[in-house]
């Protein structure tokens, strides 16, 4: 019941942020539908990747796509839909590939294999895992990520000191 | 009895449950604690904006409200009561359904901040596993409708009050969770209630407080001065900047639309506040051995009330800073300290106890710190500002 709530709302933000005029309307239709993911994740019992699913696209992505539209253009409407033409030819062609797909799946052997049981994934073990056995990626990526932000630092400090 | 007295809201609310039949005693328990929440803190924002106006009222030799009850204590009801009956004026050319959305959902988000925080012994609403990251993750909403309610204004004061808080809440949250990230690491947990459990027990008569460590310490004052920014307070109140862009994203909201971004802004800092008390001031523990039988609840209050006597102090004290100031401050200094004090906890944890760890996680902290404010600090001329007027 729940998961029928939340999997319109994010279908209907996604589809929206495809077919909406105005552009930053379109952002808001795209962050419900992050966000509406991310409660499917909750649902599912996966605290960590839906709160970072929150934090990460929610937080950043969509500001990060607000910004770069304030900074770049006009924010007005569109004068025309975005959906024209051959939405109609379009439309079939995504009708026919889901069939298709839906099809293959549901005759596939995967589809008739027991299901596993749910893996718990609590912090506790997401935390064990990647400080124990993924302790050297997640070495790697933080100091790759490090690097970045000290990087667009010293690069901005500079500028700064060029144009006094 | 100090036991009754310290858990009379969780017994209480037990008993209220006992009686309603068993399939409703879930939502009823959650219902409670939800009304109990949104009611202490609506009037701790009630009483928080009365005594703003008048500590401000001091600093500024006035006398700050007092017409309206004892000393004025029964101006937000006034004020209330003046903002609901004022008409509500959306502009012509606002995005209609953004304009109205923005302060609901600002409020909202506001609140579920909430959810996590422990306000006592046993009063959190849900201990999640990942309490901090759902309070980063609900305060980034936070940020959006601030855009939103820019943005849909149509007016370009808005939008540029709207970028200015995007840009600097952007900025600021780094520090802010590179700062939580030493306790989350010290306490090797993510769940707000273990986080305060870390912090528990005294030494003689002084308590484990991860403030009462050198990053802790270091840790505690960079999420202060984030947290600050966050809740756009001044001296980092460029977003609403009366005297350059008027009220900055909210200046097309009247009414109570208005009431609710101040109510939103509130609960914002409170929030962050209890945050911090949580992670640093070991939340709802009493400071010293001896007073451990006042209750827990009245602990946590007193600990917020105090943050925020001193946020107006700032607010009273310190003049607005310049946008490239504040970029510079994020990304020069509080950055940069943040991450030493990162490297400052993983030292801690990894040195024996004793005298010698203290030294060097000091050093650690003390030597970037003077070190980055000279370096920062070259080519300035500070000089004794001579008032031609005022002298």
């Amino acid at each position: 019941m729940l998961f029928t709530i939340f999997a319109i709302l994010t279908v209907v933000g996604a589809v929206a942020a495809m077919s909406l005029r105005n552009l930053v309307h379109s952002v808001l239709a795209l962050t419900l539908a992050f966000a509406g993911l991310a409660v499917v994740y909750l649902q599912l019992g996966a605290q960590f990747i839906g709160f970072a699913q929150i934090l990460v696209y929610v937080g950043a992505v969509a500001i990060l796509i607000v910004f770069a539209i304030l900074l770049t253009r006009e924010a007005a409407a569109t004068p025309r839909s975005i959906l024209v033409g051959s939405w109609k030819g379009s439309g079939v062609v995504v009708l026919a590939v889901f069939g298709i797909l839906a099809w293959a799946i549901h005759h596939s052997a995967a589809y008739r294999k027991a299901m596993p049981p749910q893996p718990e994934a609590t912090m506790q073990q997401i935390g064990n895992a990647l400080m124990l056995r993924f302790a050297l990626p997640l070495e790697i990526v933080g100091l790759l990520l490090t690097a970045a932000l000290i990087g667009a630092v010293t690069i901005a400090l500079q500028d700064k000191q060029e144009t006094r | 009895m100090g036991e009754t007295a310290d858990q009379i809201f969780v017994i209480l609310q037990r008993w209220l449950v006992s009686h309603a039949p068993a399939s409703l005693r879930f939502p009823l328990s959650a219902l409670l604690s939800v009304v109990v929440i949104l009611g202490a803190f609506a009037l701790l924002f009630a009483i928080t904006t009365v005594l703003e106006r008048k500590g401000l009222g001091r600093i500024q030799n006035r006398y700050g409200p007092n017409r309206v009850g004892p000393f004025g204590f029964l101006q937000p009801i006034a004020d209330g009561i003046k903002s609901l009956t004022k008409e509500d004026i959306v502009p012509q050319a606002a995005d209609k359904a953004v304009h109205f959305l923005a302060p609901v959902v600002l409020v909202l988000a506001a609140f579920s901040l909430y959810a996590v925080l422990p306000i006592g012994r046993n009063m959190v609403l849900v201990n999640l596993d990942a309490g901090v990251l759902f309070f980063f993750a609900v305060s980034s909403v936070m940020e959006l409708t601030i855009f939103m309610a820019g943005w849909s204004s149509q007016n370009k004061y808005s939008l540029l009050g709207a970028m200015r808080a995007i840009a600097q809440m952007i900025s600021y949250e780094v520090p802010l969770i590179l700062a939580s990230v030493t306790v989350i690491m010290a306490a090797g947990s993510l769940s707000t209630v273990a986080i305060v459990e870390k912090q528990a027990g005294y030494t003689g008569i002084l308590p484990h407080w991860f403030v009462f460590t050198p990053w802790g310490f270091a840790g505690f004052i960079l999420f202060m001065i984030a947290a600050t920014a966050e809740s756009n307070r001044s001296p980092f109140d460029l977003p609403e900047g009366e005297s350059e862009i008027i009220a900055g994203y909210y200046i097309e909201y009247s009414g109570f639309k208005f009431a609710l971004f101040f109510l939103g802004e509130y609960l914002g800092m409170f929030a962050i506040s209890g945050l911090g008390i949580t992670l640093f001031l070991g939340g709802w523990a009493a400071p010293l051995s001896f007073l451990t039988w006042v209750p827990s609840y009245l602990w946590f209050f007193a600990k917020l009330l105090a943050m925020i006597v001193v946020f107006i102090w700032i607010r009273g004290t310190l003049p607005r800073l310049r946008m490239d100031q504040l970029m510079n401050f994020a990304w020069k200094f509080m950055l940069p300290m943040a991450l030493i004090n990162l490297v400052a906890a993983g030292v801690w944890r990894f040195l024996p106890q004793g005298v010698l760890r203290w030294v060097v996680c000091s050093l650690l902290v003390i030597i970037p710190y003077v070190l980055l404010g000279r370096g920062l600090m070259q080519g300035w001329k500070l000089e004794k500002r001579v008032y031609q007027f005022a002298e």
